[in-house]
């Protein structure tokens, strides 16, 4: 077996049992990224020197009995999290160059774990999009293709593109990824892996690139619902630099991969059966349900009867807090500066923001500083504040009648570059399954589940009671055991 | 509602970005697009509704206070590292007073 066939949980044992080295299955995977990334272009940065480097040194613990619990394990980091000594770009050209003097939380527990780094992936600028396509460093490549027009440039999905396509193409055994609207569960539907976005504050956000502080959250990829169970654990825990992050112990999430899910309810909300969905879409979502009904499941049909008001209500409350935290780009602490030789200090701000934010960025900046503008932040801001806490009463509701719900995860497969671009507000339809757990706070896993009649991957979305992320992973695998999704992307490793 | 040319001015101001001129319909367009859409919002009765202004689920513990001490320091050169301009133990910046 090639060794970037492994999954995450396979690696961890063949390390232990001294079947292959940290050294071995890291080169594997950085020879895999030198092959696969220049078509890819999942990574932003690659540093397989301190990829070999940290792998020798993972070696050493083991052989000194230190091994954490993802010992010697290649990953992949989205660049929205601060590595220390590594440039992190959040995809903005207006942070080209940009080397943090300090380690963000997440990425520190998963080396503090004993993880191996290959890169950082790339995603979408800021985590502002739905195709990677708003990447200042190129768009990334779906490794998946349509059987019927296979020379399609299929889009990975985003935010957090790079990281799903890295792990479907095994250039690594998982990945780091963030969700704010849906940008880990969307890309991990469109990639055919799996992906979670935790309970609010279950990851600290200290070190994160922020785009929307209160519905940001940093969440795992994994080939399978278990690998995201086994990073999800080392990413996890309070953390005094985020007062955000719940100080409440962190279970182990791959046990509950194994729990059976006999006389669980599962809730099926009408309200996310929408026109314009496609039959294969239906089609998954009822299978998936027959699946967890054969599994001892009880399937209630429930309500979330302010669903159709999520979207907007996202686009009102995370531009108003992006126009807030992207305010620091100004060009005199870090980053790019861009300047006339007589600019006053008001006009290297607008000539350094002009040129180093992208248009998506550009757009979402003015929407939030119009929403929170003297005169309209009752109207927008506050109303959009008071929607949010009727969505999340709707979810507060459905568990007094269910333990976890079911929905698709995407409206729709795998589209391509050029397609829904013409209008943004198409774009943001992507997120309309996945931005209520954002909103709510709640978990929300995206499995892989079934395929298009084009041969893509469609996936299935569970949502979970605030920290019950153990019931989300036990739904999950169930549904994966009966999905046995095999299928494989036509460009990966070893193919 | 709809916004004016003069808004959409005013709304780049404020956010701090450059818009040249032959942008200025284009950006309009786009921002008239999403703020009709989210129009929509109004037709919510939100009548005695408490605002939800986090992102940490109802019922979940409030946010921990930690100790006011002082945790770190002494490292100007770490925090000047990536800053374009510097001037000495500052960051460099066009100058602002007359």
């Amino acid at each position: 077996m090639h060794p970037t066939e492994f999954t995450l949980a396979g690696a961890v044992a063949a390390l232990e049992e001294g079947v292959i080295s940290s050294e071995e299955l890291t080169r594997a995977h950085v020879e895999a990224v030198e092959a696969l990334n220049p078509r890819l272009n999942a990574f932003i940065t690659t540093t397989p020197e301190q990829a070999m480097e940290a792998a020798r040194a993972s070696d050493a613990r083991r052989k000194r009995g230190e091994a954490g619990p993802l010992e010697g394990i290649p990953l992949a980091i989205k660049d929205l999290f601060c590595t220390e000594g590594v440039q992190t770009t959040a995809a903005s050209k207006i942070l080209e160059g940009f080397v943090p003097p300090y380690e963000s939380t997440v990425t520190a527990k998963l080396k503090r774990d004993g993880a191996v780094f290959l890169g950082k992936a790339n995603l979408d600028e800021f985590a502002m999009g739905s195709s990677n396509l708003t990447s200042a460093f190129g768009g990334v490549l779906n490794p998946w293709s349509r059987r019927n027009d296979p020379d399609a440039r299929l889009v990975p999905g985003g935010s957090s593109g790079g990281s799903a396509a890295a792990v479907a193409a095994r250039l690594a055994l998982g990945a780091t990824g963030t969700d704010t609207g849906g940008s880990i569960r969307q890309p991990a539907a469109f990639c055919g892996i799996a992906g979670i976005k935790p309970t609010y504050g279950r990851c600290s956000r200290f070190g994160i690139v922020a785009f929307a502080s209160s519905l940001d959250q940093a969440g795992p990829f994994g080939r399978t619902v278990e690998d995201c169970a086994i990073m999800l654990r080392s990413m996890a825990g309070h953390d005094p630099k985020d007062s955000t992050s719940a100080d409440r112990p962190v279970p182990d999430f791959a046990k509950a991969c194994g729990r059976s899910v006999k006389g669980l309810r599962i809730g099926v909300p009408k309200e996310y059966r929408l026109d314009g969905t496609p039959p294969e879409i239906e089609k998954l979502w009822r299978q998936g349900l027959d699946w967890l009904r054969e599994a001892g499941a009880e399937i209630v049909d429930i309500s979330l009867p302010h669903t159709k008001y999520a979207l907007p209500t996202y686009y009102i409350v995370a531009p108003a807090e992006a126009s807030s935290n992207l305010a620091r780009y100004d060009g005199v602490r870090f980053g790019l500066r861009e300047a006339e030789a007589n600019s006053d200090l008001r006009d290297l701000y607008e000539r350094t923001r002009a040129a180093g934010l992208g248009q998506e960025v550009q757009r979402r900046i003015m929407i939030g500083t119009y929403v929170l503008s003297a005169g309209y932040y009752d109207a927008y801001y506050l109303k959009a504040q008071k929607v949010r806490a009727l969505i999340a009463r709707d979810f507060r509701e459905a568990w007094g009648k269910v333990d976890a719900i079911v929905t698709p995860a995407t409206p729709n497969a795998a589209f391509a570059e050029g397609e829904n671009t013409d209008d943004p507000v198409k774009m943001y339809l992507n997120d309309v399954f996945t931005v209520t757990a954002n909103l709510a706070g709640l978990p929300g896993l995206a499995v892989p589940a079934g395929l298009d009649p084009q041969g893509l991957p469609l996936g299935l979305q569970v949502i979970g009671r605030p920290f019950d992320e153990e019931t989300v992973f036990a739904v999950g695998s169930a549904i994966e055991r009966a999905a046995d999704f095999k299928a494989l992307p036509g460009m990966r490793a070893g193919a | 509602m709809s916004l004016d040319t003069a808004t959409v001015r005013r709304v780049a101001a404020l956010a701090r970005i450059r818009l040249e001129e032959e942008e200025v319909a284009r950006v309009q367009g786009e921002l008239n697009g999403i703020l009709g859409w989210i129009e929509q919002l109004q037709a919510v009765n939100t009548d005695g509704v408490e605002p939800m202004a986090g992102g940490t689920p109802e019922g979940i513990a409030a946010m921990p206070m930690r100790d006011d001490v002082v945790t770190d320091g002494g490292i100007a050169a770490k925090v000047l590292a990536n800053a374009p301009d510097r001037e000495g133990e500052y960051f460099g910046v066009p100058k602002v007073i007359e």
